[in-house]
């Protein structure tokens, strides 16, 4: 039997252990990344929840300033906290927008008289429609969206204090 | 005190083990005549081993809540036999019923195996006692079964739901005895190779062990398959989801290894080909006990999940099977083959059918594996699933059944008459099953079509070795291999029939609807509530009519609180034709049930299929058992040691 | 423990983490009233990958969000969609991960070479075992 044959199966052990071994030391993220990072925004238009916050369409987030979109709800536990970290970036000057994923108009509006309201506007998502438009797989996430209408980043997960300065260094780059 | 007698039992089978490596070093190179040393020294540690995981069957038993793992994993409300099928519902336990596997197989081998020189056996056992040590070595130091509390709580957190059921109590210990029934293989493999004496006495030793471990897995998938078919409430069963595709491995390699070992026992040929099968054979059992056990796959089964321990078992993994190809790579130039194989015989079919199953082996292991190298190559994420393998496999196994219908018609060493005209009926079957489905289904996928085709083919094929002869003076290892066969192409049929001709209706009824589904018209009576004993649920009765048939169905969607996990408990009948299959699901706002109704025609045929070829397996196993008691009868006898073959 | 329970809990068993208080989509539990749309609609649910249970195809999972995909999905698939087309949009916006069904992409190459691969060297092993020739 040639040396090739008989070596063969250990060759091919160190190979399947040297990935294996990988996989313990660097864990899987489970997180799916949206694909659309540096794509353009695709074109929507979501109505309005609540009377008086208008409505969310694509095209009023390629105006030239760059936008943070917060993909949340008002079941979205999570949410809670993180809306007061956007009304401080609010305070900043950045732009945000949100889109309420399965909400119903009431439980929207109850949740922002709770817990305050940084959006200037808020688009109504029944069917995550728009979610699965953007490549987004649960809530809260946001997306940086520069001023051309390109995704430039994606916060998968609530947005802490601690990323409030990584957050303003992508919009900065955004411009 | 019960525990503390476990654990203790443990340590003194650990140390048994460490000594039979011991003496197995001292016979291999003194050659020291250590026999029955080494074989009371197996058995002891069975017997601990086996002591050991009564004790843990004892205080699970007695909910004994002052055991970590007894706290972990069982409730004082638990109906009793759930009290016991959670000891080995967890890692620990499970990790201890391996071992014990292990200890206890070889005991046996040391009582029982007598055909292979005292050498070999000598080595044999040592390299099991070396298996079992990684073992021991886990559980005393990372996974102690036997931990203690204190101070003891009142109570347990339970039993997972999905785990209190008769399928799922049957099914770890089943591909447990299955895949450590592998191991005596491996033993045997390793022992020979550092011995040197790979031959046809081997083999026949060798072959009852593998045998077994097969007929328990072919037992321990079928069921598995069964039992997610009727308790995870999607109607499939198999998803080649990649604790799945862990179980499959071992089997296809068993599968291969049977074969080999025949050719090995018949001829003393393949020699390099049956060690390394059996070397695979286990190795995919540890490979499938990491994958499952580290989570590094993602998994719909994942069981017991902890990167840590993975890493454990990881090494483990790479010490034994890296040690047994390495020993293969050291000697494997001392195996001689002899002389080639005429192309139409026994042997060459059995050659292109390891072939065929090896490489079905491989691209099941490609695409288990292959989305973890391109991540860690190119951080890529990318899926392989159903269609991948279905795609693949698929047309390998249906090429494979057709040749099965083959082989056994062929001769030993050369098959001078032709044989084919032999397969004429089977053939003409096969292209009137082809036939009637392009002219009743025009619309059918292929692989359905082709598995209809080849299984009627099969069907009349595999029954040819019996025919022409006296079926009842046959041997009954004949008999075993016409079951086998005939049983996968019932399977085939089974699953070209779920494919081509299951329908499935989802609507969301009110109580008073009418739906219908295959040939059935369902009616929703009623939804009401119901309560088992640790569990709360809405039960859906259905009434569904086909002519003058009149069966009812009670779905239910139940709720455990403890610990809080929703669950579908299908309601299902069979027929003589297929199976009506039926969940509820959540009740929408306006008070109306979603419902998923199934009529699934001659799906049963799938695990009919497994269980026959099972069947077939301990027949074969009976056959040859009884066969070398009969030849070891007291009589004189001096040939009592050569065997023949049908 | 906890993690394997709640790990467990999560896939066969319905999710018990915050839900939604909307309905499920029109589409998402009901079947196309034609038999051959629904046909094509259920085999490609089969093909894509659940993002919440991971370890599910989008026609098997609980998960709200599956249950939108299928709406989505059908939704499509009735106004004349192809099911390759819609795969590619959610790859589009999911990356490979989502497909079950390896794509045409290099990188899965190697995936379909492997069987013949394999037999080749196969067959290529097992030359010397087997002689094809006149005795």
């Amino acid at each position: 039997m040639s040396r090739a044959i008989r070596f063969a199966p250990l060759a091919l052990l160190v190979l399947i252990l040297a990935v294996l071994v990988w996989r313990l030391a660097t864990p899987a993220d489970t997180n799916v990344h949206s694909a659309l990072e540096g794509k353009p925004l695709p074109a929507f238009n979501l109505p309005a929840i609540i009377p008086g916050k208008p409505a969310l369409s694509s095209a009023e987030l390629a105006t030239g300033q760059p936008h943070l979109v917060n993909v949340f709800a008002s079941w979205c536990v999570p949410c809670v906290t993180e809306v007061k970290v956007l009304q401080t970036l609010k305070d900043r000057g950045v732009h945000i927008e949100g889109i309420a994923v399965r909400d119903r108009p009431d439980d929207l509006a109850d949740f922002l008289a709770r817990n305050g309201d940084p959006y200037e506007r808020i688009g109504s998502d029944p069917q995550s429609d728009v979610q699965i438009s953007l490549g987004s797989s649960g809530v809260p996430e946001s997306f940086v969206v520069d001023g051309k209408g390109v995704i430039r980043y994606q916060q998968i997960g609530p947005i802490d204090a601690s990323d409030v300065p990584m957050i303003l260094s992508k919009l900065e780059q955004a411009r | 005190m019960i525990a503390e007698a476990g654990l203790s039992a443990l340590w003194l089978a650990a140390g048994l083990a460490l000594l039979q490596l011991v003496l197995m070093v001292v016979a291999l190179r003194s050659g020291a005549d250590v026999r029955r040393a080494m074989r009371s020294i197996a058995v002891v540690q069975g017997v601990l081993t086996l002591i050991a995981f009564a004790m843990l069957l004892i205080v699970f038993a007695r909910s004994d809540m002052s055991v970590a793992l007894v706290f972990e994993n069982s409730a004082s409300n638990k109906p009793f036999i759930y009290k016991v099928a959670g000891a080995w519902g967890n890692h620990e336990g499970s990790m201890l019923m391996w071992v014990t596997i292990l200890a206890v197989a070889g005991a046996f081998v040391a009582m029982l195996a007598h055909r292979t020189s005292e050498r070999t056996l000598v080595a044999a056992l040592g390299a099991q006692a070396v298996l079992a040590l990684g073992f021991y070595a886990f559980l005393l130091i990372a996974s102690n079964p036997f931990a203690r509390l204190w101070p003891a709580p009142p109570d347990g957190q339970g039993l997972n739901p999905l785990l209190q059921d008769p399928g799922l109590a049957f099914h770890p210990p089943t591909l447990y005895l299955g895949y450590v029934g592998l191991s005596v293989a491996f033993s045997f493999a390793v022992g020979a190779l550092l011995t040197g004496e790979v031959d046809s006495r081997l083999a026949r030793a060798m072959r009852p062990w593998v045998l077994g471990a097969w007929i328990l897995l072919t037992l321990g998938i079928t069921a598995g398959s069964y039992w997610a078919y009727y308790e995870l409430g999607w109607g499939g069963y198999w998803f080649w989801d990649p604790v799945e595709n862990a179980s499959l491995m071992p089997w296809l390699a068993a599968t291969a290894l049977l074969h080999s070992t025949n050719v090995l026992a018949a001829r003393g040929a393949l020699k390099a080909w049956t060690m390394m099968l059996a070397v695979i054979a286990f190795s995919m059992s540890m490979v499938g006990t990491f994958l499952v056990r580290s989570g590094i796959l993602t998994s719909v089964h994942a069981f017991a999940i902890d990167p840590q321990r993975g890493t454990f078992l990881l090494a483990l993994l790479a010490i034994y099977v890296g040690a047994a190809f390495a020993l293969f790579a050291w000697r494997g130039s001392s195996l001689k083959e002899g002389a080639p194989f005429e192309l139409v015989s026994r042997e060459s079919g059995l050659v292109v059918n390891n072939l065929i199953l090896t490489v079905i082996l491989g691209v099941v292991f490609v695409g288990t594996l292959y989305p973890l190298f391109v991540e860690a190559v190119s951080g890529e994420k990318l899926s392989v699933g159903a269609p991948y393998f279905n795609a693949v496999a698929g047309p390998l196994a249906l090429l494979l059944a057709v040749l099965v219908g083959v082989g056994p018609l062929l001769a030993w060493r050369r098959q001078r008459r032709p044989v084919l005209h032999r397969l004429q009926v089977p053939a003409l079957l096969g292209a009137t099953a082809l036939a009637i489905t392009f002219i009743l289904w025009r619309d059918m996928h292929i692989l359905p079509r082709l598995g209809f085709t080849v299984g009627a083919y099969l069907a009349a094929a595999s029954i040819l070795p019996l025919v022409g002869r006296n079926p009842l003076r046959a041997p009954v290892a004949t008999w075993g291999m016409v079951v086998a066969h005939f049983g996968i192409s019932v399977a085939l049929v089974g699953m070209a029939a779920n494919a081509a001709f299951s329908s499935e209706r989802l609507a969301i009824a009110k109580p008073g609807d009418v739906l219908s589904v295959g040939p059935w018209l369902v009616q929703l009576t009623d939804v009401v509530p119901t309560a088992g004993k640790n569990w709360t649920a809405v039960e859906a009765e259905l009434r569904a009519a086909k002519g003058a048939q009149l069966v009812t169905l009670t779905p239910q969607s139940r709720y455990y609180p403890d610990p809080p996990t929703q669950t579908n408990e299908s309601s299902i009948r069979t027929f003589w034709n297929g199976q009506l299959y039926t969940v509820i699901g959540n009740q929408d706002a306006s008070g109306a049930w979603q419902l998923r109704l199934w009529w699934k025609p001659f799906v049963t045929l799938i695990w009919a299929g497994g269980a026959l070829i099972a069947i077939g397996g301990a027949l074969a196993l009976i056959g040859r058992l009884w066969r070398l008691a009969w030849r070891r009868r007291p009589s004189g006898d001096a040939e009592w040691r050569k065997e023949r073959y049908a | 423990m906890r993690r394997l329970l709640l790990l467990v809990a999560l896939i066969a068993a319905q999710p018990l983490f915050a839900d939604s208080n909307l309905p499920p989509a029109y589409w998402a539990n009901r079947q196309l009233p034609d038999p051959r749309e629904e046909a094509q609609a259920q085999a490609l649910m089969e093909q894509l990958r659940c993002l919440v249970c991971q370890g599910q195809s989008i026609a098997d999972s609980d998960a709200e969000l599956a249950g939108d995909m299928r709406d989505l999905v059908r939704r499509r698939i009735a106004a004349g969609d192809k099911p390759a087309a819609i795969r590619a949009w959610l790859i589009q916006r999911y990356g490979t991960w989502i497909s079950y069904k390896p794509t045409a992409e290099p990188a899965a190459w190697p995936l379909w070479l492997a069987p013949l691969a394999l037999l080749l060297v196969g067959a290529w092993m097992a030359r010397r075992r087997i002689r094809v020739g006149r005795s």
